[in-house]
């Protein structure tokens, strides 16, 4: 009876999760299968046309991508934001988390609310806004640096201030949804630990160091993870805000996989990008999983 | 048993996504649908209006798409099946939509409709000996240059002949003063070389566009002519996002000749000081002995492949040419019609900013006509800039661009062989 009962359980349970199972398949693994084919293809404009023109090309995608020098270009562009946005992103949503949890604030719930706003708000809508916010001659930013005696910058215009100009809108828009994981993670660490360290005359940075962040450690390594993953697909915020340019200063490398498969339709050297950016955000998890291993985080 | 049962559950799940799948068939039955771009497609339904269509026509909606958008649009709405009746084609981009048969061929019957043209224009439409769309208005790119500097250093308008030209731009600059040159030619941008070689007369591709012809001496003395312009000091050595402002720039003379479109002619009259007026001019392209060439553009009035108002869809294009329509579309729009009658009604041949264009139109040579050729034109313009920076020579350059348009083709070349390319 109870074996019978066993595969009965085992059959509900196949029932239960096949939906999600099924959506899964269709919509991830039969893609991702039907890419990974295609980039070994030169499917094109002509095998759009008629599907007998399309041709097996074996490694020729990916050899001709390691000979193009706009695709290191935006392999280096996408290993900048990366390099440079991970901690940035990852240091303001920590702030903004601690900010939103500490005692002395008040009317905290509508803090919360208006630092998690940008998330949630349209991504085209608000680059609108930060177009005329960074605007060279009467945007805000450059009236703030103006304060401070900074001349104007031409943000979007100028091959080497893009870069930043981007990088803070993605912070601006991004760093709400971290400091959600972040605040729910700090509300974890018990408050006498906190008091322990103050009483023995611990002061601000030494508690965060040493009581705070080793508590919040696999929340930090968790939206670390997160952080890499959606630097490495940044392609909306370049788009709208500066079409990979001045200079393609810009061009992520999503955002020439999208030229490669969408301007240009060949969507064989598109698929092959894709699947470098694959392999590439799974290298990097890796390390930094193994690197949290030795520390301990998990 | 168990795979059935699971089978109909994945089924079940599906359910929902049904309705999705209806709403892929876009194409309506019921009327006609236009696709146009940016300022066309805000004054086509006015126009529309006042074409007087028989009153059981088909009812037309106009879909705007923006520029920067419109040709991902076109392919995706090929490979989607869920292409309009009727659409406004970048001239540049008719080879690739007749390429992979995502529109019909200018019917025996509308053959009318490609007289009272620029001939270069009709031409850029021909493929493979048939005209695949109805040309709608016209632009090419020539001179715009600094009246007052010029008259400085004695000429009336910039001479039509290289040799010539060169020494009047020399003059111009030493006139211009220290630190200023003569000729803004962004490395950037490929127009500018194609012209001066369509000016010196290279075909481009040779074997019915499945080859590189860079290292016909045609295009080997358009490299050269180039270079010498950037090693004389008439040229800086810039892209064009290095410029933040041309019209400030021209006005100020740190170049006197600049290669552009219609467009331009507004942003000149609205940009440029009330002073500056009266210090600009166009001229038609130089060229090796007499007037040059340039790249017929603007765009055309195609009708979709499989499209079920095949008839309808003609008979609203003729009406969208008549010189009346085409008149009407000008004052609009402000674009340069393509029927030349109506140049002369409009006024356009007695504007002497717009006359030259009609010249140059005159004088203009198609672009070959392959789906390869935006991506053949930006390697070139990444080779000639590094040739201009000296990494090098003008033979390597030539052979270099052959190298690269020859790998670009490779595909074109097989579909030949097999006989299955236009």
């Amino acid at each position: 009876m109870s074996a019978d009962r066993r595969s009965g359980e085992a059959r509900a349970g196949w029932v239960m999760s096949a939906p999600a199972l099924a959506a899964i398949a269709i919509f991830f693994v039969v893609p991702a299968v039907a890419s990974l084919f295609l980039s070994f293809t030169d499917f094109d404009i002509y095998a759009l046309a008629d599907i007998a023109n399309l041709r097996f090309v074996g490694f020729q995608n990916y050899e001709r991508l390691l000979g193009n020098p706009l695709f290191w270009k935006a392999m280096t562009n996408t290993l900048l934001f990366v390099v440079i946005g991970t901690p940035f992103v990852v240091a303001l949503s920590l702030f903004a988390a601690m900010l939103v949890n500490s005692r002395w604030l008040q009317w905290r719930p509508l803090w919360r609310v208006a630092l998690f706003a940008p998330y949630v708000t349209t991504l085209v809508a608000t680059a609108v806004v930060w177009r005329y916010l960074l605007h060279t001659r009467y945007g805000l930013v450059n009236y703030l640096l103006s304060l401070f005696g900074i001349g104007p910058i031409d943000w979007l215009g100028s091959p080497t201030a893009s870069l930043p100009a981007i990088l803070l809108f993605v912070g601006w828009k991004t760093f709400g949804y971290n400091m959600i994981i972040f605040l729910a993670a700090l509300q974890t660490v018990p408050r006498e630990l906190d008091e322990a360290a103050r009483i023995d005359g611990a002061g601000w940075w030494t508690r965060l160091r040493h009581v705070t962040l080793p508590a919040i450690a696999p929340t930090v390594l968790l939206v670390s993870v997160l952080t890499v993953a959606a630097m490495f697909q940044l392609f909306a915020e370049p788009y709208v805000m500066t079409q990979g340019g001045p200079a393609q200063s810009t061009v992520t490398i999503l955002y020439f996989m999208y030229e490669e498969g969408f301007k240009w339709w060949n969507l064989g050297s598109g698929a092959a990008v894709a699947f470098l950016l694959f392999l590439c955000i799974l290298a990097v998890t890796l390390i930094q999983l193994r690197l949290a291993k030795r520390g301990g985080a998990i | 048993m168990d795979l059935t049962r699971r089978q109909m559950t994945g089924a079940l799940a599906a359910l929902p996504l049904l309705p999705a799948l209806g709403a892929c068939g876009a194409r309506g039955q019921d009327g006609m649908t236009i696709w146009a771009m940016g300022n066309e497609a805000a004054s086509l339904p006015a126009l529309l209006g006042s074409v007087g269509r028989p009153a059981d026509a088909p009812r037309v909606t106009v879909q705007p798409l923006p520029w920067t958008a419109a040709h991902e649009k076109l392919l995706t709405g090929f490979a989607g099946g869920s292409l309009p009746t009727i659409g406004q084609v970048g001239n540049s981009w008719i080879a690739e939509m007749a390429a992979i048969g995502a529109i019909a061929p200018v019917p025996a019957s509308a053959q009318g409709l490609l007289e009272d043209q620029f001939a270069a224009v009709v031409e850029t439409n021909r493929i493979a000996g048939r005209v695949w769309a109805v040309p709608w208005y016209v632009d090419t790119r020539l001179q715009f240059y600094r009246k007052d500097l010029f008259a400085r250093a004695g000429y009336a308008a910039p001479p039509r002949d290289w040799t010539e030209w060169k020494r009047a731009l020399h003059k111009v600059k030493a006139g211009a003063g220290e630190g200023n040159y003569a000729v803004l030619l962004p490395l950037n941008e490929y127009e500018q070389l194609s012209t001066i070689a369509l000016s010196a007369g290279a075909r481009l591709l040779r074997d019915n566009g499945a080859r590189g012809a860079f290292s016909d001496p045609e295009f080997k003395a358009a490299l050269g002519f180039y270079k010498s312009l950037f090693d004389e000091g008439l040229a800086p050595r810039i892209a064009s996002t290095q410029i933040s402002n041309v019209w400030n720039e021209f006005a100020r003379g740190f170049f006197s000749v600049f290669l552009s479109g219609p467009w331009t002619i507004g942003d000149m009259k609205s940009r440029l000081a009330p002073d500056m007026q009266g210090n600009w001019g166009t001229a038609p392209n130089p060229g090796p002995s007499g007037t040059g060439s340039a790249a017929p553009g603007g765009s055309s009035l195609v009708v979709f492949a499989g499209t079920p108002h095949t008839d309808a869809a003609w008979d609203l294009i003729a009406r969208l040419m008549t010189p009346a329509a085409q008149q009407e579309f000008h004052t609009l729009t402000g674009d340069l019609p393509a029927r030349r009658s109506v140049w002369n009604e409009a006024g356009l041949a007695a504007d002497p900013v717009i006359a030259p264009f009609a010249t140059q139109l005159d004088h203009a040579t198609a672009l070959p006509k392959v789906p390869e050729w935006e991506r053949i034109v930006t390697e070139m313009q990444i080779v000639a800039e590094r040739m201009v920076r000296g990494q090098y020579s003008i033979d390597d350059a030539a052979k270099e661009i052959d190298k690269r348009a020859d790998r670009l083709l490779e595909k074109r070349r097989w579909m030949l062989e097999r006989g299955r390319a236009l």
